[in-house]
């Protein structure tokens, strides 16, 4: 049923496209019809992997360093105080930098290569993560820490045992706001300057007039963003299988 | 039934507690007798929760309080204070898993068979691996004395454990904990009357601002009381009666 639902709306939006395409008599370099995209996407399948590849890989490694450095940065703000006044400023401020604005920095300091797309994807995810993952530890219930007081937990048994198992939907929702917003970053890092990457191919081709291929290169991000969401959800719903859902998933 | 025995298990003397201006007490002793279970009422706000916690050491006695507690406390609070994402059996353990380093050590498995007797013996033994959440409210609260019966702290504080829960489900947890507690040294915070006469071999009465304690009211037999003996719904129009003055007495004091 889900899956009949999804594909009707497919091929109604393939169908607009291609009416407004025989509509308005735009040439092919400017807006590609379904068709021609799709002959780009059975033509070039093998390059088109190749750069989903190396976007992947970006991504996933921006995802690992900017989970991670997200939940050190969380965990850090609630367990120092020092670290709340010095550090809790600084993250708010910087996200007053914008982040496509550094691209072209960082891509000066790191070169072409895969470690500037990935030190962009980390930039891009590692605040919402820190920011719900803080948010969590901080809100676990009070009389949970009273009632671990009473039994003499340590300040670390109970960081470990009740905020963070209590921080974990939230850091969930961090997760999943990182996943959908992690491949802007590679992209973006591929843009600027890259010699690999769907980020690149579009750039490549559209300077080439291959739009085609540009629009596919799009669709495969778009199907790749799709698949790491999907993925993240899956993941983190297994992590929280305690907390209840009050909307059904399926609805 | 002898009155006060002669060891306390806690005394508290001279307790002062300022909260934003208001003076909620001063000059506060509080005896809890060994073995004992202690009731304490009165009208909300007028500072139980503020001295159980004192007791608990929650919260940083004022100067000139003294506090002397011979070791340390079990608490048992309004909500059952379960964690969502432990099952049953982890719950009722949870005191030897915050203080164990080491997750699988051998003295936790020790505890974990206890844990499971006590469950069976509250009739939870079909439910050690379920999670809190599929739980009825009832069973939880049992899983909540278990946790407490099983941290075996000389002194158990209890801040009105059994007011979540409906009529009936409050006599019978009542009934399993007069029958747990009995020779442990309990300090029980209800807004309940007749609780505090079934399961109380002290019924104190906190009233007033400051506030003091009344004379306590002692009621003979074994704990738990029938609710339906009639020494014991005497006793209750008393004690209705001090609550009644105690409101009056108390700025702000709700029933």
């Amino acid at each position: 049923m889900n899956g009949l639902r999804l594909l009707v709306t497919l091929v109604g939006l393939v169908l607009l496209w291609q009416a407004i395409v025989w509509l308005s008599g735009v040439p092919a370099f400017i807006l590609p019809g379904p068709l021609l995209v799709a002959a780009a996407l059975l033509d070039r399948w093998d390059l088109l992997l190749e750069q989903a590849a190396i976007t992947a890989a970006e991504i996933l490694g921006g995802m690992v360093l900017g989970v991670a450095l997200g939940m050190a940065s969380g965990a850090a703000l609630v367990q120092f105080a020092p670290a709340r006044r010095w550090l809790l400023p600084l993250l708010i401020a910087s996200q007053a930098v914008p982040v496509f604005a550094i691209a072209p920095l960082l891509v000066l300091w790191l070169g072409y290569g895969m470690a500037s797309k990935i030190a962009m994807a980390t930039l891009v995810i590692f605040f919402p993560v820190a920011i719900a993952f803080y948010d969590g530890l901080r809100r676990a219930d009070p009389a949970w820490l009273d009632l671990a007081r009473t039994m003499d937990a340590s300040n670390g048994a109970m960081l470990w045992q009740i905020r963070l198992p209590a921080a974990l939907p939230a850091l969930a929702s961090g997760v999943r706001v990182a996943a959908a917003v992690a491949p802007i970053g590679a992209v973006v890092g591929e843009w600027v300057g890259a010699s690999a990457g769907l980020g690149y191919l579009m750039t490549l081709s559209l300077a080439r007039g291959q739009t085609a291929l540009a629009f596919a290169a799009l669709l495969v991000l778009s199907a790749l963003g799709l698949a790491l969401y999907f993925a993240a959800d899956r993941i983190l719903r297994g992590l929280v299988p305690w907390q209840a859902e009050s909307v059904a998933a399926d609805d | 039934m002898s009155s006060t025995p002669s060891i306390h298990a806690v005394s508290l003397r001279q307790a002062r507690l300022v909260y934003d201006g208001v003076t909620l007490f001063d000059g506060l002793d509080l005896s809890l007798p060994q073995g004992r279970t202690t009731c304490l009422l009165g009208p909300s706000g007028v500072g139980k929760t503020s001295l159980l916690r004192l007791i608990a050491g929650l919260a940083a006695p004022e100067p000139p309080t003294q506090i002397a507690a011979h070791g340390a406390v079990a608490y048992m609070a309004q909500h059952d204070l379960l964690l969502p994402w432990l099952d049953v059996l982890e719950n009722t353990v949870l005191g030897y898993r915050l203080r164990t380093k080491f997750p699988g050590a051998g003295d936790i498995e020790e505890k974990r068979r206890h844990a499971a007797t006590l469950l069976t013996q509250l009739g939870l033994g079909h439910a050690l691996h379920q999670r809190p959440a599929t739980l009825s409210g009832g069973m939880r609260q049992r899983v909540a004395l278990a946790r407490t019966l099983l941290e075996d702290r000389p002194l158990i504080l209890m801040d009105e454990p059994f007011s979540q829960l409906d009529a009936i489900t409050r006599l019978e947890l009542q009934d399993l904990a007069g029958r747990w507690l009995a020779g442990r040294t309990v300090l029980l915070i209800t807004h309940d009357p007749l609780e505090a006469l079934r399961l109380g071999h002290r019924i104190l009465v906190m009233a007033g601002r400051p506030a003091t304690l009344g004379q306590p009211i002692e009621p003979a037999g074994d704990t738990p009381r029938d609710p339906t003996d009639p020494a014991v719904l005497a006793l209750q129009a008393e004690l209705i009666a001090r609550l009644r003055s105690a409101h009056s007495l108390t700025p702000g004091g709700r029933p």
